[in-house]
């Protein structure tokens, strides 16, 4: 796994990587009332906001990690919004994304730096 | 974000950290925004059973007469377009103070408690609120801030059998009654639409009046999310978001807080800053109406979504969230009157796409005073 200083989390299969947010970004937004999802095949560049979440407190984006393309997005968070409340690491995820540069990966956070990040 | 440190601290603070409170910067303070059980949940208690709300950032200010109530209550008179003289002792109402081009540069709750008259104020307002009083009304009465009082706001279905077991009498208050029980001074209002009572005590007593409260298990500390999801709710304007210098209270739909002694043809009409708007508003409408809005789907419209015909933006939203009694989003904005009337389709921009809203009559949810 690795983060985001934006509090999201990556998991690398080949080169198509699932995202989520953190535990900590999860309890920070307190209850998720709504998910915007990108489109399939968007093309995103890293920073991109590429997904809503509306907590009853506020709106928030997610930023796109890396570059690259959605390829598939959660959409039972579409029906179910507290997913990402009740497992934010496991069946809260939002979006795969097809990345140009695996390499990238390297630069991001290690889960024992994320940690220092939020401590 | 600002530093949590240098901000000026409520009197229960230790009593919020303790009770975990996720505490935020707001009007100068630090305050709990909510609790463990989180804003959702703090909301929907509060609607089903009691919520304690410290409120302590607000303004408390005493009006001393110094000479009857009488002269005060027409010097007061002059600053807003509400009846202070008819109030009654031991009764409270709601009031806005105007400038002159009839704009809203504040709105409060007074009373009259028999001698003097006692008001409460936005915190955000507090300071300029106490010069503008202070510098009209200073001639007929001692202008008092009040600084070392805490208040605390119980609201709910059971805030009433709650604050009756420890203030005995309180139960017999009605909505908008004001009474002092020894240190404490004693409203049956709030800001949420529930029934409740706002409590105003010495500072050092409010610690442990508090953990009085929070000792029944039907209480619940609340943040100051949940207020403002409750207050949405409750159809209510939130001072510099649904309303402020730049609206009228006829343009805000606050004509219910001007009575008729002080409209045209009345027996105290007008004299008071922004009369000429004011009362040609209400006599020949308002451009713009603040209206209850319902979103289709799942999507908030927030506060600065604007709303589009045409391609032209007619309006904005002035606060919108998620509705925990609801389960759906609402909203409130301003459109131009010929849009205003409940069922007119409207459509916002929310992220650059079109988002349909419907107009819909406040409140929404069904206020519960015990009048």
């Amino acid at each position: 796994m690795k983060y985001t200083e934006e509090h999201e989390w990556l998991r690398a299969d080949g080169e198509i990587i699932t995202v989520g947010i953190t535990a900590f970004a999860a309890e920070q937004l307190g209850d998720v009332v709504f998910v915007e999802l990108p489109e399939v095949e968007t093309v995103v560049a890293t920073g991109d906001e590429v997904a809503v979440i509306e907590s009853v407190k506020a709106a928030s984006e997610i930023l796109a990690p890396l570059n690259g393309e959605i390829v598939e997005v959660n959409a039972a968070l579409i029906d179910n919004p507290a997913l990402v409340s009740e497992d934010p690491l496991g069946a809260g995820w939002f979006f795969k994304i097809k990345i140009d540069d695996l390499a990238a990966l390297d630069g991001l956070m290690s889960e024992d730096e994320y940690n220092d990040h939020i401590a | 974000m600002a530093d949590l440190n240098t901000l000026r601290l409520l009197p229960l603070d230790a009593l919020h950290q303790e009770c975990g409170a996720k505490m935020c910067p707001f009007a100068g303070y630090r305050m709990p925004i909510n609790f463990p059980a989180g804003v959702m949940k703090e909301h929907l208690h509060t609607r089903s059973h009691a919520g304690l709300f410290d409120v302590s950032h607000m303004g408390q200010v005493l009006l001393q007469p110094k000479g009857d109530m009488a002269t005060v209550a027409l010097a007061f008179e002059a600053l807003m377009p509400v009846d202070v003289l008819a109030l009654q002792p031991g009764r409270q109402r709601y009031g806005l103070l105007t400038n002159a081009a009839g704009g809203i540069l504040d709105d409060l709750m007074f009373a009259n408690r028999g001698d003097h008259y006692y008001v409460v104020v936005n915190a955000a307002c507090k300071e300029t609120d106490i010069a503008h009083l202070t510098a009209h009304l200073s001639d007929v009465a001692d202008v008092i801030p009040v600084t070392d009082r805490a208040l605390l706001a119980l609201q709910g279905p059971e805030a009433e059998a709650v604050l009756e077991a420890i203030v005995p009498g309180t139960a017999a208050m009605r909505f908008m009654d004001v009474a002092i029980f020894g240190d404490l001074w004693i409203s049956r209002s709030g800001y949420t639409g529930e029934d409740g009572y706002e409590i105003s005590l010495p500072e050092d007593l409010a610690d442990a009046f508090a953990r009085k409260l929070l000792a029944d298990p039907r209480v619940l500390p609340i943040g100051l999310g949940a207020r403002d999801s409750l207050r949405l709710e409750a159809g209510m304007c939130l001072y510099g978001h649904d309303i402020d210098t730049t609206t009228s209270p006829v343009e805000a739909g606050l004509t219910w807080a001007i009575q008729k002694s002080r409209r045209t043809g009345g027996a105290r009409a007008g004299g008071f800053p922004g009369a000429a708007r004011i009362l040609h508003e209400l006599e020949h409408g308002p451009a713009r109406l603040r209206v209850g809005l319902l979103p289709e789907g799942r999507a908030p419209l927030r506060e600065g979504v604007p709303l589009v015909e045409d391609g032209a933006v007619i309006g904005q939203i002035t606060s919108g969230g998620f509705s925990p009694s609801g389960e759906r989003p609402i909203a409130m904005g301003y459109v131009p009157t010929p849009h205003a009337a409940e069922g007119t389709p409207l459509t916002a921009e929310l992220r650059g796409r079109a988002a349909p809203a419907t107009v819909t009559a406040l409140p929404f949810q069904p206020n519960r005073y015990k009048r």
